[in-house]
């Protein structure tokens, strides 16, 4: 065995054949360049090979059958809620339009706040609970680099679940129901073309508002290595939000709530449209989302990686 | 021992010093936000209560008790004077229905005298409904008062510097005070009356309140003493905005049920049982009430008993300039009122400034923007005219519209609009616009039953917003309906259509409604408002009938395009007297419908701030990405690339490592080896030795609290590029549970983002050596397999140094020996291993190489010969230890080391193997086994120590 010991050749000016082949100034291997490590494509394929994405992407064009399938049960002697706008729930069935509308309406308070800080709060916490993560970034994986990815993967697939939830509402919705005028007792009726700009613009509007649930599942997700503590976090946060919501003894520090101005998309129901609380809730979102994101970038760029 | 451990555990599950900071900070912080925004707001004035005797009536020597509160500011005193302001409260309140305008206007600074009329609350007297010789000169004796105090500033002897403001009753107090009283400085009178007959018995064609139809549901309200009718909008009024202008609140503010009008059980005035029919009303009031409420129409005594309580005839007096607030959503009170105020206090020169909200009587304060407006307006007249302080207030004339529904508190949204100069009722300009529809019968229903309902006093903004309210009875009324408008109309002020109506009995009365109708039929009257008309004279057949103008109540509405106008005559009402006997109408409308339309433009709120901070933020993040980009660039730019030239061909060399966790712990304290090229390097060492948390850092995982680690010269820190020339296996494998061993692989060299072609799949497949499993899903994978398919992926792409952190663990003997010939066939080709452990076996047999690392520090570095020595110890177990001990010694330089039970460790010190079993067989022993002693063993038990307790036991 002794025998078989290749002696250092230390300070050999001559390259081994192994070693220098096409290594850069850098120090990098062979075709090893940091912007081209984790390719969006890469880590799309990865996050689409796992079964809890094609659930949760699987939900989304189920659960407008479901309510489609559940509306055929309908009597249509049932008080449906009251207030200006539990007339959604009177309309759902109106077209394909209000269809959706209504499919939005019961999904933007939990289901969708779920789906996000499931796509957002498990996508650096799995790869850490699985040991991949040190192995990514011993690649190496420029660690700002990793979390972009990551986070851009995850708000595409946030944004699927939105697109997918909404298009197959309109388009069975449409098939059942019809393309009809939108229709709400805070509002003329609109018509399907104007209607579905409104719809557009309600889900963008939901788009901003469950950014802050990303940001916070995102900022967890890398704190923590326990994806479903991540996932499960960001949720209870956002009951926790929208409960002291409700407690109007809070007064103005109401306002400072995320979820405070979750509800604004309402206001595109109206004519004129309401505005004014949609822009707000943008800024609180965006503000949000963009400090849990910076805490998370700080975190992670700095922090040992030991799991 | 065990107090040490425990003080150690506790030091770690707390914070450690900087993020104890970081955290007290942010508690502190969020804690005195919390206190900020919830602490009650200490009050900057003090109140004094008191009973104020004083004489008037038309005698002005009747005494009267006033039960009066005075808010001062905390300044306030008699070498620091403070303007007043005389805040009146509306019919059926008392001076507690405006506390909080009081406390608001004291905040200002001002001195705020409010005071229970007479004939309400504790109050005495009895209701004159604001006539000049009674509740206003009762007014200019409480302007007495206040010149007489020592903190309110005066503009002459006995003449206070002083606004009169009020809602309501309250606000036809301040123009009658303002009229009858040249010492009052400024008024701001809110939705209240210029002509009280004309406001009870209106009639839409110009005719005199003698002809009017009763508005005996808002009368009914007044008179049967409805509760807190009245008192103003919302910001002047003190009540709460959820509860509607007018409504009974249950609140402080409003009387009781037994202290309402006409049941004060503290009324000292006569000392006698008050008359039950009149209750707290002055005699001449109740009988005027009771005659027109009998027969539905008043005699000219009765005008001018209301016309006596009314500004309309005195406002050529009035020089105290005035600001005028009317409420869109009031049948009560209309905006007509508030236009026929402004043009007679106007024609005299005096200062006037409108201004309409969305609310009213029926609809409350109106949303919040519109009580802001108002509160604005007011202390900005005040301010200027009474005070002084601030600049002339802008002649424009505001409004707002009613824009929809809040989708947050469900309220609703008005938007304010402003306009150079006040338009009055007939707008700017007018677009007329064409209804069809033949001449109707109409039945006027005996006894007004059933009647149509436009308005319901007391229901809320919603009422008269929404079209639920509004109904019209079958065969009572007539529509003509337009066309679907092609463009919207923003109506401002007063429409008119001209109709014409014929009657068996020469006489009708009828209402007029404008309806919005929407494309889906829906109609909505705008605030539930309706124009009576009581028509004389009139042909029995409507073709004969000369068309009449009348002119419709003063509405803030938009028409949106598609929908259409539908004007409705209709017999009856709810809210007013209608003839008794039954008769049947003719009616037509002959002509247009004229809408009066006003050029504004909205007024900038907060939102159009909110939409500029929403553009700012989203430019600074871009600024902010762009600006981070760009030093991320110019860092990495600046990145340290120079090859230390020392190390330039040594795979890996590490130099003073030392890594202590932020809990204090150090992991390593000073390591210190070097990796060449064809090594297989052991690095060796108990349990928390130090050996991972050394590879950690090679990873660039972790990083060092000091020292330094080159690989092929290049500094190594966390993502150093240099990292892609080694492979690694560290704390056990890494997969995606969910994909096979293969897929795993290739999800893997996908994210290095290199050419396939140079992972050498093949090879890394080879040496897993997982055969059909590697289709499997890796959770289906055994330990084993796993470490394989990990060392697989460690090797892809054949890296000029690799990293394995225990590779055989979980592997059985044979692809032990397998994967210790591998090692060695990789180091070759310049290559290098570094392989940690803490077999010494393993070591021994895979590395060329060992550093054994102990307590974080290399207690010995060397190729492992070196370590173990040339002349390997040899372990013998025999029958006899005695006689071989004997015949060991025997033989030259043969050493015997030790024995137990009948084990020899014998260094044979040159002598082989073969010859000193012969030696010992000839000698008769029986030798039952020949084992090379392991002297690696030795040399780390002898190094590292027998106690085995790594050093994270330390």
């Amino acid at each position: 065995m002794a025998g078989s010991t290749v002696e250092p050749t230390r300070g050999g000016g001559e390259p081994t054949s192994a070693a220098g082949r096409g290594v850069a100034a850098s120090g990098a291997g062979a075709g090893y360049r940091p912007s081209r490590t984790l390719p969006f494509a890469a880590e799309f394929r990865r996050q689409a090979s796992r079964r809890r994405t094609q659930l949760a992407l699987g939900f989304m064009v189920l659960l407008p059958l479901i309510i489609l399938i559940a509306f055929q049960f309908d009597t249509g002697d049932d008080d449906n809620g009251r207030g200006e706008f539990g007339s959604l729930v009177s309309f759902a069935t109106s077209g394909g339009l209000n269809f959706t509308l209504f499919t939005i309406f019961v999904s933007a308070s939990f289901l969708l706040v779920v789906v996000v800080a499931l796509f957002c709060g498990d996508t650096v916490a799995s790869e850490a609970s699985w040991g991949s993560l040190r192995y990514l970034l011993a690649i190496p994986v420029p660690r700002a680099r990793l979390l972009t990815i990551k986070l851009l993967v995850a708000l595409t697939y946030s944004g699927l679940a939105l697109v997918l939830l909404a298009g197959t509402a309109l388009l069975i919705g449409t098939l059942r129901y019809g393309w009809s005028p939108l229709r709400s007792t805070v509002a003329a009726q609109l018509e399907p073309g104007e209607g579905l700009l409104r719809l557009l613009a309600v889900l963008g509007y939901l788009a901003v508002v469950l950014l802050v649930v990303a940001g916070l599942a995102f900022l967890l997700s890398v704190i923590t290595d326990a994806a479903l503590g991540a996932v499960g976090g960001a949720v209870l946060l956002w009951i926790l939000s929208s409960i002291l919501d409700q407690i109007t003894a809070l007064g103005a520090i109401r306002s400072f709530l995320p979820t405070h101005y979750s509800t604004a998309w309402l206001g595109l129901l109206s004519t004129p449209i309401q505005t004014d609380d949609i822009v707000r809730g943008a800024v609180s979102a965006i503000c949000y989302a963009t400090a849990f994101w910076g805490l998370a970038f700080w975190r992670f760029t700095r922090k040992d990686v030991v799991s | 021992m065990k107090s040490p451990i425990s003080a150690a555990r506790l030091r770690r599950a707390l914070p450690t010093g900087r993020r104890a900071v970081a955290v007290s900070v942010a508690v502190v912080l969020l804690a005195a936000v919390v206190v900020w925004a919830a602490w009650p707001d200490r009050p900057g004035f003090r109140t004094e209560s008191a009973m104020l005797t004083v004489a008037s009536g038309p005698t002005g020597n009747e005494p009267v008790d006033l039960d009066t509160t005075l808010y001062l500011p905390n300044d306030a005193a008699a070498d620091r004077k403070v303007p007043a302001v005389l805040l009146a409260h509306g019919f059926g309140g008392t001076k507690n229905s405006v506390r909080t305008d009081a406390e608001e206007l004291a905040d200002r600074g001002y001195a705020v005298l409010t005071w229970t009329a007479r004939g309400f609350g504790r109050s005495g007297g009895q209701i004159h409904l604001d006539n000049p010789d009674y509740e206003v000169r009762d007014a200019q004796r409480l302007l007495d008062w206040l010149a007489a105090r020592p903190e309110i500033r005066i503009d002459g002897d006995g003449d206070p510097r002083v606004g009169v403001v009020g809602g309501s009753y309250g606000g036809g107090l301040a123009l009658l005070l303002a009229a009858q009283d040249q010492r009052v400085d400024a008024i701001v009178p809110m939705i209240t009356w210029n002509d009280l007959s004309r406001s009870f018995l209106p009639e839409s064609t110009g005719g005199e309140p003698t002809r009017g139809v009763f508005k005996s549901g808002w009368a009914g309200i007044f008179f049967g003493g409805g509760g807190n009718v009245g008192s103003g909008p919302a910001g002047i009024s003190g009540n709460t905005a959820e509860a509607p202008e007018g409504a009974p609140s249950p609140g402080p503010p409003s009387p009781a049920p037994g202290q309402g009008p006409g049941t004060a059980p503290g009324a000292p005035t006569t000392g006698t049982i008050p008359d039950p029919a009149c209750g707290r009303f002055a005699p001449d009031v109740c009988a005027a009430y009771l005659s027109i409420a009998v027969t539905g129409q008043a005699d000219q005594a009765a005008v001018d008993l209301l016309r006596r309580s009314s500004p309309a005839g005195v406002l050529d007096r009035i020089k105290a300039p005035t600001l005028l607030v009317q409420g869109a959503a009031d049948t009560l009170f209309p905006l007509g009122e508030a236009d026929a105020n402004a043009r007679g206090i106007a024609a005299n020169g005096t200062p006037v400034r409108v201004a309409w909200f969305t609310g009213g009587h029926d609809g409350g304060a109106g949303p919040r923007t519109d009580s802001d407006r108002v509160k604005f307006l007011t202390a900005q007249w005040l301010d200027h005219y009474v005070a002084g302080t601030a600049a002339t207030p802008a002649d424009s004339f505001t409004f707002s519209r009613i824009a929809g529904f809040d989708a947050l508190d469900r309220g609703l949204v008005a938007t304010g609009y402003r306009t150079a100069d006040y338009p009055g009722l007939n707008g700017q300009s007018r677009q007329e616009v064409a209804l069809a529809g033949p001449p109707q019968p109409i039945a006027n229903p005996p006894a007004g039953n059933p009647a149509a309902i436009s308005s319901v006093p007391f229901a809320g903004s919603l009422s008269s917003l929404l079209s639920g309210v509004a109904a019209d009875i079958p065969g009572q009324h007539a529509r003509f309906d337009s066309e679907p408008l092609t463009e919207a109309v923003d109506v401002v002020g007063s429409p008119t259509v001209q109709i014409r109506a014929a009657s068996p009995t020469g006489e009708a009365v009828l209402f007029a409604k404008l309806y919005d109708v929407n494309p889906e039929g829906a109609a909505t009257l705008p605030s539930g408002l309706i124009a009576p008309i009581r028509l004389t004279g009139l042909p029995t057949q409507v073709a004969e009938a000369a068309p009449v103008t009348v002119t419709l109540p003063a509405i803030v509405h938009r028409v949106e395009a598609g929908h259409r106008l539908r004007l409705v005559l209709a017999t009856s009402d709810q809210a007013y007297t209608t003839p008794v006997e039954p008769t049947v109408y003719q009616v037509a409308a002959t002509g247009p419908v004229s809408l009066p339309t006003v050029d504004a433009e909205p007024i900038p709120t907060e939102a159009v701030l909110w939409r500029w901070i929403l553009v700012g933020l989203l430019a600074a993040i871009v600024l902010g990405l762009v600006v981070l980009v760009l030093l991320l660039r110019l860092r990495h730019r600046r990145q340290d690339t120079s090859v230390h030239p020392e190390y330039a061909d040594t795979p890996l060399a590490v130099r003073h490592l030392r890594k202590e966790y932020a809990d204090g712990f150090v992991a390593v304290s000073e390591v210190d080896f070097e990796v060449h090229p064809g090594q297989v390097v052991g690095l060796l060492g108990p349990n928390g030795a130090g050996k991972t948390t050394t590879l950690r850092v090679l990873m660039g995982l972790t990083q060092p609290t000091a020292g330094e680690i080159y690989v092929f010269g290049h500094r190594l820190v966390p993502g150093s590029p240099v990292l892609s020339r080694i492979g690694a296996l560290v704390e056990g494998p890494g997969f995606l549970p969910h994909l096979s061993g293969l897929e795993n692989l290739k999800a893997y060299w996908r994210a290095t983002g290199r050419p396939e072609a140079d992972a050498h799949f093949d090879q890394a497949l080879e040496i897993a050596g997982l055969g059909s499993s590697v289709h499997r899903k890796v959770r289906k994978y055994s330990h084993g397999m796993r470490q394989r398919l990990a060392i697989a992926q460690a090797m892809l792409g054949l890296p000029e140094l690799l990293v394995l952190d225990e590779p055989t663990d979980g592997l059985d003997p044979p692809q032990i020996a397998e994967m210790r010939r591998v090692l060695q066939r990789y180091a070759t080709d310049g290559r290098a291993v570094l392989v940690s452990s803490h077999l010494l076996a393993e070591v021994e047999q895979t590395c060329t190489h060992a550093v054994v690392v102990n307590k974080g520090r290399i207690v010995a570095s060397g190729p492992v010969e070196e370590i173990v020595g040339d002349s390997p110890s040899v372990l013998f177990e025999v029958s006899d230890p005695a006689a071989a001990r004997e015949v060991l010694a025997d033989l030259g330089g043969v050493r015997v080391l030790d024995d137990t039970d009948g084990q020899l460790v014998v260094d044979t010190n040159g002598t082989t193997r073969s010859e000193v079993v012969a030696e010992l067989v000839r000698a008769g022993i029986g030798v039952d086994r020949v084992v090379p002693r392991r002297r690696l063993e030795d040399a780390f038990l002898a190094l590292v120590g027998e106690n085995s307790r790594g050093s994270g036991d330390r």
